[in-house]
């Protein structure tokens, strides 16, 4: 019993004197739960919107407040047309339009029937779901109210339309996402293993002891991982095109163009963590929690960004997968062109080049 | 011309909880086509300084050249034309011996086929195998690799930390044959090595202990500065002669050496009767006593405890 | 229990993996109290033979007691019995001295009163006084062999294993250490130690050394270098390792 009893204290004192393990163990859980619970959440808050009112009468502006006063809507415009309220969508302002038809209050008075529209952007397909409901049941609300001193029932029925992805393919949602994640993944992740693994085994220093310069040796790393990536992307558009029956609805060209920015954007943070691990698993453990986790939580296509709190909204601008994600998303399924999406390639462009110049400044031409 | 030349060379390593003087003042030169070995255990501060002489770490103070060239500031010129051998092996294990070849002939501007000649006497052992993974070899096999890929582009210097350590002891001989036959090309080799026989096979030596060095000096000369008197001893009972030995305080140091004790007395006079009076005072079966010449190791340890 | 004072006996000992004989058929014995060295080059069956010995794997066939016990039947009393000390590990980094002695006594059944005693022992031998609480990271590489070896025998074994245990330390160190282990010869415990640095070979009584699974050498080193007309165990060993058809 003695042996077993100091063979269990022997493995209490390895624990506790790994301080960054024990570190993981202890916050890692107290992190998660506080972020799931609070911030990370498909509950969806403050969602912008913006209300065509034909009809502008007491009822009208009766539901329009209750819809603005809603903690689930943010009412951020009131448009006056259509093509205003396209024009709205395609530049990603809103997620969700209230269309009032003309004699609103008219209608629902002598003839008990009403409608209004809902236009929602189904390019995030469980948001769409959610938004409408909520605004539904407002509507329902309002209806029950004003039904409740009278023998006639009122209803108004609410006409939905989902722009951009009629039938709420989940599809159309995650393929975005998966193509950041797997960038990420195949090019920051394991461009920065491959150089470590060099400093690791021993080479490095052995090719840095030649005509070899340096800088070369880090485009030799990109390259093969450059390709791949390449291929992947390939393979995904072919598969969610042929076998998810996700469309690319914009320009195949702008797509590969986008991606391959974001490649480079991804391989230099691969170089940019190589240069500071030492080993193959300190790169491997950075590139998980500094890259591929916040793509998952931070880009926006598992948790909406709106919904977060306005701390992890800041943190979420300076991933790079978010911008990422916005313009695969308008231009495979919103089918936009470079007008809508030059501001986002503009940022990625900026991140890349600073990330491509502080990495290549920083590696190391000798040991340290 | 001197081929390696370095003046007071001094490194520290500073962690949150250690400081520690890898090199402390380390000065020597080494001439055009001499073997030079670095002798020393672990810890002395020999990767450190071969680090700092192939360029791929800064010391802190000091300066050193190679081939004329200043390691800070010309450290190109030095990539260019010296060849490394790093203490673990440090090739491609999943490339085979062929592809790990071509692989350092090309990013060194040339070819196999044009240095054939310094390479051939090393490269016809591991031929048979040039298909076989690098990672798959023996250790013996494995050093020959790396020992022609520093060398495929000729170089005029050649490094080699700690190239026979977990080395057979046959191999281990074949490598030495090999780097007295480069010699004759006019490279000049600087070997390090914690094994001390292994001093006498090197044209000069320097004793490195601690980031210090203890002496610099042909073998034989590094002998010759032995000047105490030293005696082998032994007997069955080789404990209780140990024991005995040491308490005598004429007795400078009493080691053992395997088969004898080695006995380092303070001064020549009646070294001889003293040995004799330990044996009376004792019971040994098979006492043997006599002077002998020091070796590299009898040197190494008194230079270590002056 | 050692029986005639035969600590180790070893007959046709065996061990095949497959159609691969690793160590065919070796028979040695080794007395209380000797120092014997097992040397061969790598490859040559040395590890595989030690862990047969060891208790750490069956033999294909032959026979081996250790300690007096069998090797087939009794092997959970072999480990008991002996101590083991490598090069690859010894002790862990991120523990104490006085918790490294307090784990391995623990291991071995020591108690809590004779682990007291034996640390103050081990710690005043080895001139560590006010270093107990010092994390064996921080040691100089000497000490860590030194204090391994003290702790491989903490229990009074019988025999202690002593695989490569020493490498890349200067030449004093190296020889303190081997008059622990001297003095721990004299105190009765047999010392069983594979080495490539083959001047030690020169401290052991006895010396076999292994060829392609077989032993093709066991004297003295004295007889040894007699035999071959060899001016050291370096000279004997290597006329011996060239024949070798095997090698790592």
């Amino acid at each position: 019993m003695n042996q077993f009893l100091v063979f269990v204290k022997k493995e209490w004192l390895h624990i506790w004197r790994d301080r960054r393990t024990l570190f993981i163990l202890i916050w890692m859980p107290v992190v998660q739960i506080l972020l799931y619970g609070f911030a990370l959440t498909n509950e969806v808050k403050n969602s912008r919107i913006a209300i065509f009112d034909q009809s502008r009468d007491l009822s009208t502006q009766a539901i329009s407040e209750k819809l603005a006063a809603s903690r689930y809507f943010n009412l951020i415009k009131n448009v006056y047309s259509y093509k205003e309220i396209e024009a709205t969508f395609r530049q990603g302002k809103i997620r969700l339009a209230v269309v009032f038809p003309n004699n609103f209050r008219n209608d629902l008075l002598h003839t008990n029937h009403a409608q209004i529209q809902l236009i929602a952007d189904a390019s995030d397909p469980n948001t769409a779901n959610t938004l409408t409901n909520y605004a539904s049941s407002i509507i329902n609300d309002y209806q029950q109210s004003l039904t409740q001193n009278e023998e006639l029932p009122y209803t108004i029925k609410t006409q939905v339309r989902m722009l951009y992805n009629p039938e709420l393919k989940g599809a159309y949602n995650f393929v975005p996402g998966v193509m950041a994640l797997v960038l990420m993944l195949v090019c920051a992740m394991m461009t920065s293993i491959s150089i470590v693994r060099e400093k690791e085994i021993g080479t490095m220093e052995v090719i840095l002891v030649s005509p070899l310069k340096p800088f070369r040796i880090i485009i030799a790393k990109t390259i093969p991982y450059l390709i791949v990536s390449l291929l992947n992307i390939a393979t995904i558009l072919l598969l969610s095109v042929f076998v998810l029956d996700v469309p690319i609805v914009g320009s195949l060209l702008l797509l590969i163009g986008e991606s391959i920015l974001f490649t480079i954007t991804a391989l230099s943070l691969g170089i940019l963590i190589s240069n500071a691990a030492k080993t193959q698993q300190t790169a491997q453990f950075t590139s998980m929690m500094s890259l591929f986790l916040p793509t998952l939580l931070f880009s926006g296509f598992l948790f909406p960004v709106e919904n977060m709190p306005i701390p992890l909204q800041v943190i979420s601008n300076i991933v790079p997968a978010k911008w990422y994600y916005i313009i695969v998303k308008s231009v495979m399924i919103k089918g936009l062109g470079f007008s809508a999406i030059w501001k986002e390639t503009l940022i990625l462009v900026g991140m890349t080049a600073v990330l491509l110049g502080i990495s290549i400044k920083n590696f190391k031409i000798r040991l340290s | 011309m001197q081929s390696i030349v370095v003046e007071n060379i001094i490194k520290t390593y500073r962690t949150k909880k250690s400081v520690v003087e890898a090199l402390n003042g380390i000065s020597f030169s080494v001439n055009k086509g001499e073997i030079f070995g670095m002798i020393g255990p672990d810890g002395a501060g020999k990767t450190s300084l071969f680090r700092i002489l192939t360029t791929l770490l800064l010391a802190d103070s000091g300066k050193a050249y190679v081939d004329g060239f200043d390691v800070v500031k010309d450290y190109t010129a030095i990539r260019n034309c010296v060849g490394y051998m790093p203490g673990k092996f440090s090739l491609y294990q999943d490339l085979s011996v062929q592809e790990n070849l071509s692989f350092f002939a090309t990013i060194f501007n040339t070819t196999i086929e044009k240095n054939y000649d310094l390479i051939k006497d090393i490269y016809i052992q591991i031929e048979p195998f040039k298909d076989r993974r690098a990672g798959q070899l023996s250790g013996g096999m494995k050093q020959k690799l790396a020992l022609c890929c520093a060398l495929i582009h000729k170089p005029s210097v050649l490094f080699l930390d700690e190239p026979t350590t977990g080395v057979d002891a046959v191999s281990r001989k074949e490598f030495w044959e090999m780097l007295h036959r480069l010699k004759l090309q006019g490279i000049t080799i600087l070997v390090s090595t914690p094994y001390m026989d292994e001093a006498g096979l090197c044209d000069k030596v320097a004793l490195i202990q601690k980031g210090k060095i203890l002496s610099v000096n042909s073998p034989e000369g590094i002998a010759a500065d032995f000047t105490k008197p030293l005696w082998a001893v032994r007997a069955v009972e080789m404990f209780p002669l140990m024991k005995a030995i040491k308490q005598d305080p004429m007795v400078e140091s009493c080691y053992p050496f395997g088969q004898f004790h080695h006995v380092v007395f303070k001064s020549a006079e009646n070294a001889k009767e003293k040995l004799e009076q330990i044996q009376k005072n004792g019971k040994y079966t098979q006492f043997e006593a006599h002077a002998i010449k020091p070796n590299i190791e009898d040197c190494f340890m008194a230079l270590m405890q002056e | 229990m050692v029986q005639n004072n035969k600590v180790i006996t070893a007959k046709e000992l065996t061990k095949k993996f497959g159609a691969f004989t690793a160590v065919d058929k070796i028979s040695f014995e080794v007395q209380k109290g000797e120092i014997f060295g097992f040397l061969g080059a790598n490859g040559a069956g040395k590890t595989t033979a030690m862990r047969m010995l060891c208790g750490l794997s069956l033999p294909s066939s032959g026979e081996a007691t250790v300690a007096g016990y069998d090797v087939y039947k009794e092997n959970e009393l072999i480990k008991k019995n002996i101590g083991y000390m490598s090069q690859k590990f010894s002790l862990y980094e991120d523990l104490t001295i006085k918790e490294n002695i307090r784990f391995y006594a623990g291991i071995y059944g020591l108690s809590d009163e004779k682990i007291k005693e034996k640390t103050e022992l081990l710690v005043k031998e080895l001139h560590l006084e006010g270093e107990e609480k010092t994390l064996v990271r921080a040691l100089p590489l000497g000490w860590k062999q030194k204090l391994a070896f003290s702790i491989a025998i903490v229990h009074d074994p019988a025999i202690v294993f002593l695989d490569e245990p020493t490498g890349g330390v200067d030449p004093i160190t190296r020889r303190e250490f081997w008059t622990l282990i001297y003095e721990a010869a004299e105190r009765g415990i047999t010392i069983f130690v594979t080495t490539h640095y083959m001047d030690e070979a020169e401290y052991c009584n006895r010396v076999s050394i292994m060829v392609d699974g077989r032993i093709d050498a066991l004297d003295s080193p004295a007889n040894l270098m007699k035999t071959y007309s060899a001016g050291s165990m370096d000279e004997v060993f290597l006329q011996l390792a060239r024949k070798a058809s095997r090698s790592e």
